[in-house]
């Protein structure tokens, strides 16, 4: 999968978890750019996450992973794994 | 089940006006549980409202009179102890005193419930424990006092000693979560070591639901009748094709299937569920394996009302439930059908009907999965009722014979009581304020603990009614709260009574009784009051009936000395 779509698909999953329409994600977006973004919509965004592309996070990458980034390529590792 | 996804979104709808309030109280992270609650409270039409303490604050919480906790003024408090946390205190001990570790947690929980008893009225509901294998000495481990898994199990098995001993403690089975779910599901490693969640986001619906389900009881929400179908539901094959040496029961084909599940069905029934039969068949051909097929487990004695005919089936169940005189929603109608299934949920859509698996073999743990029978209170053996009922259609019967409504009420030969409050009646008088919804002036619903406390208040003037006819005992039927307003004057806090009873001049011997309790203890004017629900509209006008004069919309007063007794043919004993 590109990593264009699995950031437009993240980008939906995060209006949803943040309750907000205008969130768009980037690359360069992190957790202190989103307001809504907090410890507890965190572990929504990844349980979220994890249903929609079938995957398992690691705890590194669900205590690290508070940029998109790293979340893109902690799921790009994990569909490669499958 | 739903989603937790589906639960998070449900969980941020309004909460509406007069929702029951739970405070959740852990020694881990409860965030998750709370959203999950919350959730599946709004998708099952059940206003709640949720308070959710910080991690790690119950003994803070439950010591001070003004925390938090007890400020909110919950119905509930929830005390949840993760078996992780608890693993990781019990490793932390010196060896030669974790043999005593499921004592000491014991008593650390029966201290919370005893400083929540001192300091608010909830109810306690009391999580119990999962459990952790660490394989210390592998199967060895269940034979050694001071591995974990010993302990884990002794403590959930004192636990539920415990509990037995406390009216306002209800257990919350968690581990049976576990146990459905398997590990593996239940538990998600990186999440607890991340945030301290002990429950996946996958498995948590179910406990909410098993949380959900306890609420429900509580508030009366609860299954009291089970209506079967015949052929390929209670025995394999068609009674009327193959005849009654063909049908699977017992040891033909697929009939231990069929048997297990006489037996499940048979367990509720003497645990007070009533069975009902609902079969498109001829009924001397229906009942005929009932009354001679050797390896029924059910027999016609354990049926309180069987209609067979070839009427449809959603005709039938409203006959049943008029007749039963319960709720719609508190019937279970069990069919392998799916069209029967289909058009008794369309003709009938408050009715509970269970999309059984097409195996028979999978029957059973399906229907248990459902936890349909939840339940708030117990009163042991004498709570099978399928006698009352058939000694109910007796009466009827006899009714039918007599011309006139009084010379039947003569004939049935009725014998009363009316007692003050007394402790062996405790947990009959709140199981029927739960139960209660038709006929209940207020509906206000409480535990056995409340009634206790109630039945020592100085200020409450309280009685129970029994009544018995030559068919038979219909027990405790009847219940009055009465509230000192001052030395002068009394409010019914409470008049309900079993339908069971009704047009027999119960009601008037109930307010025959009270008044003269009252006039002996020298008050001058009772208040009643009715609060309309969906179901007491029975009552609107009772009141009225029995001579009490209108002050404002639903609220009545009658002096003592001006009743008068009403002509009724019930004896007192």
């Amino acid at each position: 999968m590109e990593r264009n779509e699995i950031l437009k698909r993240l980008s939906e999953i995060a209006k949803d978890v943040f309750d907000n329409d205008e969130v768009e994600l980037a690359e360069a977006t992190t957790a202190d750019d989103v307001e809504e973004w907090d410890s507890l919509s965190h572990l929504n965004l990844i349980s979220d996450a994890e249903d929609e592309f079938g995957i398992t996070f690691t705890l590194a990458e669900i205590s690290d992973s508070k940029n998109v980034e790293e979340l893109v390529d902690a799921i790009i590792k994990h569909l490669g794994d499958k | 089940m739903y989603t937790f996804k589906s639960l998070r979104k449900a969980s941020k709808q309004p909460i509406a006006d007069g929702a029951r309030r739970i405070a959740i109280l852990g020694n881990i992270s409860t965030q998750f549980l709370a959203v999950a609650i919350r959730g599946y409270a709004a998708l099952e039409n059940l206003p709640l409202s949720v308070y959710d303490a910080d991690y790690n604050q119950i003994e803070a919480q439950l010591l001070d009179p003004n925390s938090e906790v007890y400020s909110f003024v919950p119905n509930n408090i929830l005390l949840w102890l993760g078996t992780d946390k608890l693993y990781e205190e019990f490793l932390d001990l010196p060896l030669e005193n974790r043999s005593g570790f499921a004592e000491s947690v014991l008593s650390k929980i029966t201290m919370y419930w005893d400083l929540i008893s001192q300091h608010c009225k909830a109810t306690i509901l009391q999580m119990n424990f999962t459990e952790i294998d660490d394989k210390v000495f592998g199967n060895y481990s269940c034979k050694v006092d001071l591995a974990f898994v010993f302990q884990i199990r002794k403590l959930n098995f004192i636990l539920a000693e415990a509990m037995e001993q406390r009216k306002n403690v209800y257990p919350v089975d968690l581990l049976s979560v576990q146990l459905q779910l398997g590990t593996s599901t239940f538990y998600d490693a990186p999440l607890y070591y991340n945030a301290k969640m002990t429950v996946s986001t996958d498995a948590l619906p179910y406990v909410a639901k098993a949380v959900i389900d306890v609420q429900k009881a509580l508030i009366g929400r609860i299954k009291k009748c089970v209506i079967l179908d015949l052929d390929n539901t209670l025995w394999g094959g068609v009674i009327g094709d193959e005849g009654i040496e063909n049908i699977e029961i017992g040891e033909l084909g697929r009939g231990h299937v069929f048997t297990d599940f006489q037996r499940w069905l048979k367990q509720l029934k003497e645990c007070g569920i009533i069975l009902c039969v609902c079969s498109k068949n001829n009924e001397d051909i229906a009942k005929k394996p009932f009354e001679e097929h050797n390896e029924m487990i059910l027999r016609l004695s354990d049926i309180a009302l069987f209609v067979a005919n070839w009427e449809d089936k959603a005709s039938n169940i409203r006959l049943i439930q008029k007749t039963l005189n319960i709720s719609m929603d508190s019937i279970v109608f069990i069919d392998d059908n799916p069209f029967e299934r289909n058009l008794v949920r369309q003709m009938i859509p408050e009715i509970e009907v269970p999309e059984l698996p097409e195996d028979p073999a999978l029957y059973l743990g399906y229907l248990q999965g459902q936890n349909y029978f939840e339940t708030a209170s117990f009163t042991g053996a004498g709570s099978d009722r399928t006698k009352l009922y058939q000694a109910e259609f007796e009466r009827t019967k006899l009714m039918m014979s007599f011309e006139s409504i009084d010379g039947y009420l003569e004939s049935l030969e009725m014998l009363g009581e009316a007692k003050p409050f007394e402790e062996s009646k405790f947990s009959r008088i709140a199981q029927l304020t739960q139960r209660s919804n038709q006929f209940n002036l207020r509906t206000v619903r409480y535990t056995d603990a409340d009634i206790q406390s109630i039945a020592s208040n100085p200020n409450y003037v309280t009685l129970y009614y029994t009544l018995r006819d030559k068919f038979g005992d219909h027990g405790l039927v009847g219940v009055i709260i009465m509230k000192k307003k001052n030395d002068d004057e009394l409010f019914i806090d409470t008049w309900l009574m079993s339908c069971r009873v009704l047009k027999r001049g119960m009601e008037e011997y109930i307010v025959n009784c009270f008044m003269r309790e009252a006039k002996n203890r020298g008050f001058k004017r009772i208040y009643g009051e009715y609060i309309p629900t969906p179901k007491n509209a029975m009552v609107k006008d009772i009141y009225k009936t029995m001579g009490f004069t209108e002050i404002s919309e639903n609220n009545y007063v009658m002096d003592v000395d001006k009743y008068e007794e009403k002509k009724i043919y019930i004896r007192s004993n």
